[in-house]
């Protein structure tokens, strides 16, 4: 009896643990959500700007006359907004906090530095997504490609896996404005410039110089693009598409993001752990601006 | 009246009556000189500072701008690490034991940090989420402790960067009471406040000691303040604790009539001096 007791008392505690960790990673979602309510005005000119980036290098491919070209990059565009909103979402949440003062406020909650992450994160997510959705809507309107043959699903599941992958970068990077207040923010932008250029977002790496060819290994941005371009049928050089690959044949692509995932996530919070101390150490969480 | 470097007389008391220990806390800074800012010089911002806060008492730290208070406040809110010393809330260590500790922790500071474009009821909702309540029951209490604050109803639901400091100061202590917090870190809360404000701030603040059993540090450079709220206030300078006692035992010891004398005598600055960084 006494056992059950204790056993029900340590699920008790536990369920208590759980509720008030997703509450605390609900918070910050409640907040963003109400943040980008508040600046509705920011989320109209960056999706307006999104839609015509995407618009104008998709007509590239409309202008060649090639299906295959054009989809490269419709993928492109909808992978890298998606996956560089991810990121910058992430990586900046930390220069958003010094902006708005509340830095220390949140740095002060009782709340582990996995579940706050792990609430940005989520609504970056989201966030993410709408915006895709709303400029895929808009290229509707620019140029229309058949992909009856296209494994659609296979490309959300790449998209999925590849989403954890970069909220890990996200992290790393989210440490650059926790230790400098004027250049931090600055070189999050360095950084998704880099994976911007050595992903192959537009090409395929194999046109990127020799000399920055091995680099692009290191972006699984990469990987989700070629698992991506085989769901879709396109093939490099070719104007028409043909039958989109299986979710199968691309599982080394997907084997490798989700090895990305599971060592960039651990490390995000590893490296992250270690500046927040330094921050601590050195008085720099309390500047703001 | 122990004098800096010393254990303050409080030091015998049991652990249950010890809220808060710090034990000669020092903490510094590289500051930027020179002219291309280039080179770096050490700045001790706390120096060997020791005192004792019991449970459920309102403890006083005075001194100018740039005296070390809010580095002090920092540090015991765990949003600074210490170069030495120890800190102890409830005999847990302040570093060891940091994610227990803030639960028991609020702080309102000078300036009312808040998402400026949210609404005090948004943002009270993320704090009370933040610290995993639940969001029903924290808005009814955000309303109720905002009322008797003196906060209109509808203010509730607008912008913050449309009310006055006073109103974002109302708000951000409602925010520290909202969860309940066992040590409240309140630094220079009344500062810019108009007296009707400053008047509601300082009942609501004896209230939550007298009521709510709160155990609470006040920085402050006005003097009337820590005389009303204050049980025991230490005049900080230079960040080194120069006196330490009661309102009355500084101004014995200084011989003077009034706290700002004692200050001035004892510290040989005055409170509106500035003397570097916080």
């Amino acid at each position: 009896m006494q056992e059950i007791t204790e056993a029900s008392r340590r699920r008790g505690r536990w369920t208590g643990w759980l509720l008030r960790q997703l509450r605390a990673g609900g918070a910050f979602v409640f907040r963003d959500y109400h943040l980008t309510r508040r600046y509705a005005s920011w989320f109209i000119v960056f999706a307006f700007y999104d839609i015509v980036n995407a618009a104008t290098i998709v007509l590239i491919g409309v202008a060649g006359g090639s299906t295959g070209l054009t989809l490269t990059l419709i993928l492109g565009v909808l992978m890298w907004s998606f996956l560089s909103r991810l990121f910058g979402e992430i990586a900046n949440s930390i220069s958003y906090e010094r902006w708005e003062g509340t830095i220390e406020y949140t740095f002060m909650a009782p709340v582990s530095r996995l579940t706050h992450l792990l609430g940005v994160s989520s609504f970056a997510g989201v966030y993410a997504l709408v915006r895709v959705v709303i400029v895929s809507l808009a290229l509707l309107s620019f140029t229309h490609v058949a992909i009856g043959q296209a494994n659609l699903f296979g490309c959300l599941v790449v998209l999925a896996v590849a989403s954890i992958a970069f909220m890990g970068l996200g992290l790393i990077a989210a440490v650059l404005p926790l230790m400098s207040t004027e250049n931090g923010a600055q070189a999050t932008n360095i950084v998704q410039g880099v994976l911007l250029l050595i992903s192959g977002i537009y090409a395929p790496v194999k046109y990127l110089p020799t000399w920055l060819q091995p680099l692009s290994r290191l972006s699984p941005a990469t990987y989700a693009l070629s698992a991506c371009r085989k769901l879709l049928g396109i093939v490099p050089g070719q104007a028409q598409l043909v039958r989109g690959a299986s979710l199968v044949s691309v599982l080394p692509d997907l084997g490798i993001l989700l090895l990305f995932g599971l060592l960039t996530v651990p490390l995000g919070l590893a490296v992250f752990t270690v500046a927040e101390r330094w921050a601590k150490r050195h008085g720099k969480l309390k500047r703001v601006g | 009246m122990p004098l800096s470097g010393e254990i303050s007389a409080t030091a015998d008391l049991p652990d249950r009556e010890r809220a808060i220990s710090v034990d000669r806390l020092h903490m510094s800074f590289a500051r930027r000189s020179g002219l291309f800012r280039k080179s770096r010089e050490p700045f001790v911002a706390v120096d060997q500072v020791s005192f004792t806060v019991r449970r459920g008492e309102i403890y006083g730290v005075l001194g100018p701008n740039g005296s070390g208070k809010s580095t002090l406040i920092r540090a015991i809110s765990t949003l600074l690490i210490p170069d030495s010393g120890e800190v102890r809330i409830f005999g847990l260590d302040l570093v060891k034991d940091q994610a227990r500790i803030r639960r028991l922790l609020s702080r309102v500071s000078v300036d009312a940090a808040f998402y400026k474009k949210l609404s005090p009821r948004e943002n009270l909702l993320y704090s009370a989420r933040l610290y995993g309540l639940d969001p029903r029951e924290a808005e009814l209490r955000s309303l109720a402790i905002l009322k008797r604050l003196g906060l209109r109803e509808s203010a509730f639901y607008e912008s913050l960067e449309e009310m006055s400091r006073g109103m974002q100061q109302k708000v951000a202590i409602a925010r520290a009471f909202l969860v309940s917090p066992v040590i409240v870190l309140l630094d220079e809360p009344t500062t810019g406040l108009d007296p009707k404000s400053r008047r509601d701030v300082q009942e609501f603040v004896l209230e939550l000691r007298n009521v709510h059993d709160a155990t609470i540090i006040l920085t402050t450079h006005d003097m009337p303040e820590a005389e009303r709220l204050c049980d025991r206030i230490a005049f900080i300078h230079g960040g080194r604790f120069v006196a330490e006692g009661t309102a009355g035992e500084l101004c014995g010891v200084a011989g003077t009539a009034d706290l700002e004398e004692a200050f001035l005598k004892l510290t040989g600055d005055d409170l509106e001096s500035d003397t570097g960084e916080g």
